[in-house]
């Protein structure tokens, strides 16, 4: 298993575009992908989850991946967050 | 007086004006009942079919849903439309109906059960979080497990009225309001709900009336009950009487002609009958004008007032503070071009330095300032830069009275660009530079000035002040400010010359551009850009577009040859009685 943590960097959080870039992009690969805030867990791979999240910008969020093509996802995944999601900061 | 007995006695109720507009009609009322959902064990021989009937009704959600999104695009555009894209979304999460089908499954339970308590914990949770923005979406999740619940229970929701209404509801979800819209919809009024809420967007993007917020409304009016909803004013009437109607259908219809009348010019070019364009664009401070200015048909912003970020500031906004803000305009008005001014402080405006000067208007102001605090300049032009990457924004310095000036100011740009380029930031290497002309000095140099940048723009105020020594703010004086004042007058005349004997565009973002007696004569002048507040906007346009560029000219030269202002005005205002007998030009 990976845990990595990411912050939160674009200006309007983890609004519906940036979940479903999210959840598309995990979509791609096999090993499970949880996401945790603040002792909150959901799973990456739903958009219904990551709504729920309401991640504001700043917001700190630890991810979780198991399986096999973890070590890929992990970085991919964190390349997004890193990106702010191609959203304005 | 009316007669009690027949007539029930007028009602106003106050809610939130949330769409503009009057609306005046029968009241239609829209119930929605929430599903009612039993709990109830299937045995297992059941759990095939029982999984069948769930797949069926989320595939006829998902149909209900595309047809709405497909509707919304075109009704809405593809950005309001997003909010249908979410709901779409949740209907193909496969880790949400994963857990739903493995629960009917396990648990032996009916799908609608499983349907509503399993999305019934997201949409308890999305509700009581501390954004907003969270909690509507929460409705957007709401509203999709009630489609597949209808959908399970094979109900058809009754969206087809007879005749024109206004709805009436408790609350209304973006899918509700979008599918009533394809009846006569004469306007929306429901109990809950503020400015920002679905029905509230997406009444005024189908520029239908709506009040929202009406508390009981729902409750209180009965079917066909007569109602007239006013949405500029938030306030709704219950069996009107006779001079109330009287008087709302004549509100109703003054609104609607001055709406007519921006409407037909709003997406019209400000062009004379012979053809020749110039620039309509408007001068803004702040972020809540853009969507009247857009309204107003503007091709822009010719003057964004930078200082505002300084109101109520003890000390200067950072680059970050100032980036957002510079974003939000130019983002907002892409692709049309924003004209950003540097800090124009000093003078009336507000002050860096308590130093007492004893002749504010010929001291220490404008570029001046910026040009003497090279940390405050360079914050201000790295975050000009860094929103300049859509190749919309321009710069432009105020004050500036030598070509030395105009050349710092534009070495400081350069060593913004440079620091941006070695941080990897990106921006418009080609953002055009521009100065205010409104210091007379500046006008006598025009030619040299619009050697050194892309464009020249007017400051008719501050200029006419130091032309005529004339304080505007001095009573005794006043009377001296002369906007038609033939020194004045061939002032513009050479600037605009000077200018584009240059090949640059010249334009004014002063008063006198949106002073419709002066427009005629500055078009027959050649200016390229008039720069005005955004109200006069569509008066200014419409003068524009019904004279000729041959005849402005004339009028113009013919002007030049007058000795006196008050010869000019009354020589200007007999053409526009003749022309516009309707625009008040005193």
């Amino acid at each position: 298993m990976i845990e990595r943590e990411v912050t939160i960097r674009n200006r309007a959080g983890l609004h519906t575009r940036p979940a479903a870039s999210l959840v598309k992009l995990a979509a791609k690969y096999k090993a499970e992908f949880f996401i945790d805030k603040e002792g909150f867990e959901i799973n990456g791979k739903s958009i219904i989850g990551v709504m729920t999240l309401a991640a504001e910008q700043g917001s700190k969020l630890l991810l979780r991946f198991s399986g096999e093509d973890e070590e890929a996802m992990s970085n991919a995944i964190v390349e997004l967050f890193e990106h702010g999601f191609g959203e304005p900061s | 007086m009316p007669d009690e007995t027949t007539h029930t006695a007028e009602v106003i109720i106050k809610g939130i004006p949330a769409s503009p507009g009057i609306a005046i009609g029968p009241a239609f009322l829209f119930h929605k009942q929430a599903p009612v959902i039993r709990e109830k064990s299937i045995a297992r021989e059941e759990t095939s079919a029982e999984v069948a009937r769930l797949e069926q009704a989320v595939a006829r959600s998902h149909k209900e849903l595309r047809k709405i999104l497909e509707f919304a695009q075109s009704k809405l555009g593809e950005d309001k439309a997003k909010i249908f894209e979410a709901q779409l979304m949740i209907l193909e999460d496969a880790v949400l109906f994963d857990s739903v089908y493995g629960r009917i499954r396990k648990e032996l339970k009916n799908a609608e059960f499983v349907v509503y308590d399993e999305i019934g914990k997201y949409h308890r949770m999305m509700l009581s979080a501390k954004d907003e923005y969270t909690r509507e979406r929460a409705h957007d999740v709401e509203d999709v497990r009630n489609r597949i619940l209808r959908n399970l229970q094979e109900e058809r929701l009754i969206s087809r009225l007879e005749g024109s209404s206004i709805i009436v509801s408790q609350n209304l979800t973006a899918a509700d309001t979008l599918i009533l819209s394809r009846n006569d919809v004469l306007g929306y009024v429901t109990d809950i709900g503020g400015v920002t809420s679905h029905t509230a967007l997406l009444a005024r993007a189908l520029k239908i009336p709506a009040v929202v917020g009406a508390r009981t409304i729902s409750q209180t009016v009965r079917p066909t009950d007569r109602m007239i909803v006013d949405g500029y004013s938030g306030t709704i009437i219950l069996n009107p009487s006779e001079s109330t109607l009287r008087r709302l259908e004549q509100k109703r219809e003054e609104f609607k002609r001055f709406e007519e009348r921006l409407s037909e010019l709003r997406e019209l070019p400000a062009q004379t009958l012979d053809g020749h364009r110039v620039e309509l664009s408007a001068n803004v401070e702040f972020e809540q004008e853009l969507e009247f200015t857009r309204l107003q048909g503007a091709d822009g912003i010719g003057l964004y007032r930078s200082e505002v970020l300084l109101i109520g500031k003890e000390v200067f906004p950072t680059e970050e503070e100032q980036f957002e803000q510079y974003r939000l305009i130019v983002e907002a008005m892409y692709p049309q071009r924003v004209i950003i001014r540097t800090f124009d402080i000093g003078g009336d405006k507000l002050m860096v330095n308590s130093t007492k000067e004893n002749n504010p208007f010929l001291g220490w102001r404008g570029i001046r300032v910026m040009l003497d605090k090279p940390e405050l300049f360079l914050d201000q032009l790295r975050a000009i830069l860094r929103a300049s990457t859509r190749k919309n924004v321009s710069v432009m310095f105020p004050m500036v009275s030598s070509i030395k000036e105009v050349r710092s100011a534009k070495r400081f740009v350069e060593e913004a660009k440079d620091q941006l380029r070695k941080a990897g930031i990106p921006f418009d290497e080609k953002i055009k530079i521009g100065v205010m002309v409104e210091v007379p000095a500046a006008a006598v140099i025009a030619e040299d000035l619009a050697k050194e940048v892309n464009f020249l723009s007017i400051g008719t105020n501050d200029l006419i002040q130091y032309l005529l020594a004339v304080d505007r703010g001095n009573d005794v004086v006043s009377g001296l400010y002369q906007e038609f004042h033939p020194a004045v007058l061939r002032f513009l005349r050479r600037i605009i010359e000077r200018g584009k004997r240059k090949d640059v565009w010249v334009g004014m973002c002063g008063e006198m551009a949106g002073d419709p007696l002066a427009t005629i004569l500055l078009l027959g002048l050649g200016l390229d850009e008039f720069s005005v507040v955004p109200n006069v906007l569509p008066e200014i346009k419409k003068i524009i577009r019904s004279v000729k560029y041959k005849e402005a000219k004339k009028i113009a030269k013919h002007v030049m040859t007058l000795e006196t202002e008050d010869e000019v005005k009354a020589y200007l205002r007999g053409i526009m009685k003749d022309k516009f007998p309707d625009i008040p030009t005193d």
